[in-house]
């Protein structure tokens, strides 16, 4: 076997094993289903009333922002999961199999893809149960914005996989994950329109990439005017895999070789 | 077609150290193929990090490590392909049913799909796993999952095992089922090298033992040279009056050799020479003598003497008196 071939069996083998876990533990699956349609509805029935998003119904303009948000914490799981991993012993059992070394860490954040598949089939059915529509949006910007959220869900892969790799436990892994990504995603455009923040704050949300892919895809799926965001927002994306992937590589060789 | 090697595990000189702390000065091994070599030591010895090591988990310090003719560094991945890992801590998935386990690392194996499977199911008879074969590992007893963590091992029938305290914290029925299974591995042709802290597992399942403390291999050779280096039988009476004690041992010194009789309460203790006879001889002067004997017994020294005479303190330390660290300890520290 190549080492390519090798590399894309053990993978998928990995990746697998990591889907098959999620079923078999009722707090992810909790986290990954009900949580979001919570939050759809917390948003458009109790906060809808009272925020003016002008030209747009409440639930148009929220539900890119809140679907952007769940998936950029689909990655949570791989900082969960590598931490047990770590923490169990299977990471070792992996590293003495004649397996690929890049597997362990490679599966890991694909199958967060599968996973975040099924969030998007979840959010976009509450969406549409509140009221949700595309507004002027052909098949391939509906397309291209589900794309972005993949691209964007799997960059944050990487940053969860450092967040778990620096984690002594899974409840530290949901502090970190929590307290430094739940407050970024609200200074952002994702639920309010920026221009509505007070100066300081609105500047920081408007650089916010959040902001950025949030925009991204109203523009795909709403037809708001279209400028830099689209491209930005991939721009965004190449970044954070850059920067998160080779850290979390880097700490993951320091952790296993004790 | 590469040679056979005369050892299947071979280390010379083989050094690691975390930070300050030495977890393994130059350590020399060698294990002949199939037989099992016991690493012996208290938590924090090293034996951990020897196995780590050897298993291409953690790479060395200094010296070299083979393992059936693969060097742990340079042919890292090929020696994979060549050993069975089951560990301290049980790694095996919770969230995955036993089968799942075992098919997983099947592939990871790269044995295929349908091989994988038809292995899998081999293995989970074999350990009588099969009734709790499609339930979730995190519903198995310490036993079942010490089994499953076996069986996951030896997938791919790798030509040596190690073992990492295998038996650690499980009932005596399991223990005992496990050192069979491992025995009926040894049999047919398997390598073994095996740490523990439990000198009865050494003594049972090793054909050499190495004693490691403080990263240094102090002892080597079978449990019966080990033993003989403490010292060999004793002869140990109860008096049934402890005020005889006096009497017992004048008595006795005569057939005593170079070491006197030793006394401690009611018991009298006294080395036995290789002749035959002594047993009834000892009786025989005792009864002359007037002393009552209550019970009189040949003590064999036990692993545990070994280690007392070679260390100077006994081979499991009491709970959290440890001023060693034991690199797992160390590692849950470094990940916070």
């Amino acid at each position: 076997m190549s080492a390519l071939a090798m590399t894309v069996s053990d993978t998928l083998v990995l990746a697998q094993r990591n889907l098959m876990r999620i079923p078999r533990q009722p707090d992810l699956l909790v986290a990954y289903t009900i949580q979001p349609v919570m939050f759809v509805l917390l948003f458009v029935y109790v906060f809808g009333g009272a925020i003016q998003t002008p030209g747009f119904d409440y639930v148009d303009f929220l539900m890119p922002g809140i679907i952007a948000q769940s998936i950029a914490f689909g990655g949570f799981t791989t900082a969960l999961g590598l931490s047990d991993d770590v923490r169990k012993g299977l990471i070792d059992r992996f590293r003495s199999l004649p397996m690929s070394r890049a597997a362990v860490l490679l599966g890991r954040t694909f199958s967060d893809i599968g996973l975040n598949c099924v969030s998007l089939v979840v959010l976009f059915s509450v969406g549409f149960v509140a009221g949700f529509n595309f507004i002027d949006a052909s098949a391939g910007e509906i397309a291209l914005g589900i794309v972005l959220l993949l691209l964007m869900g799997y960059a944050f892969s990487w940053v969860f996989a450092l967040v778990g790799l620096y984690s002594s436990s899974p409840e530290t892994a949901n502090a970190i994950g929590f307290t430094a990504l739940f407050p970024l995603t609200f200074a952002s455009s994702m639920f309010v329109p920026a221009d509505s923040m007070p100066d300081g704050l609105r500047q920081f949300a408007e650089a916010n990439p959040f902001t950025t892919w949030t925009d991204a895809l109203r523009s795909l799926w709403l037809d708001t005017p279209p400028h830099s965001d689209v491209w930005m927002s991939f721009v965004w994306i190449v970044v954070l895999i850059a920067v998160f992937a080779p850290l979390s590589v880097a700490r993951y060789r320091r952790v296993v070789a004790r | 077609m590469r040679a056979v090697p005369d050892l299947a595990i071979e280390t010379s000189g083989l050094c690691k150290s975390y930070g300050d702390v030495q977890a393994l000065r130059s350590v020399d091994l060698q294990v002949p193929p199939g037989t099992v070599l016991g690493l012996l030591g208290p938590n924090g010895a090293g034996k951990t990090t020897a196995v780590r090591i050897l298993t291409t988990l953690l790479p060395p310090d200094g010296g070299n490590a083979r393992v059936v003719g693969h060097d742990v560094v340079r042919d890292a991945a090929a020696l994979r392909a060549e050993i069975g890992l089951a560990g301290q801590y049980a790694a095996v998935d919770e969230n995955l049913t036993g089968r799942e386990n075992l098919v997983m690392v099947g592939r990871l194996y790269h044995l295929g799909r349908k091989h994988s499977r038809v292995r899998a199911d081999e293995l989970l008879e074999r350990f009588e796993l099969t009734d709790a074969a499609a339930r979730p590992a995190r519903t198995y007893s310490g036993g079942m999952r010490r089994r499953l963590d076996l069986a996951a091992a030896l997938v791919a029938r790798p030509p040596v095992l190690f073992l990492d305290e295998p038996t650690t914290g499980l009932d005596p029925r399991s223990r005992i089922a496990l050192w069979e299974t491992i025995e009926a591995r040894v049999a047919g042709g398997t390598t073994v090298l095996l740490t523990t802290q439990y000198l009865d597992e050494a003594d049972r399942l090793a054909d050499s033992i190495a004693v490691i403390d403080h990263g240094e291999v102090i002892a080597e050779g079978t449990s019966d040279v080990l033993k003989s280096r403490v010292g060999g039988e004793k002869l140990e009476v109860t008096l049934e009056d402890p005020d005889q004690r006096r009497v017992a041992i004048d008595t006795l010194t005569p057939i005593s050799g170079d070491e006197p009789p030793t006394c401690d309460g009611p018991i009298v203790r006294m080395p036995m020479r290789r002749e035959r006879g002594g047993i009834a001889e000892a009786v025989r002067r005792l009864d002359s003598a007037g002393v009552g004997i209550a019970d009189i017994a040949v003590r064999r020294p036990t692993l545990d003497d070994v280690f007392m005479t070679l260390t100077g303190h006994a081979a499991e330390p009491e709970n959290g008196e440890g001023d060693e660290q034991e690199p797992a300890a160390e590692r849950e520290e470094a990940a916070a």
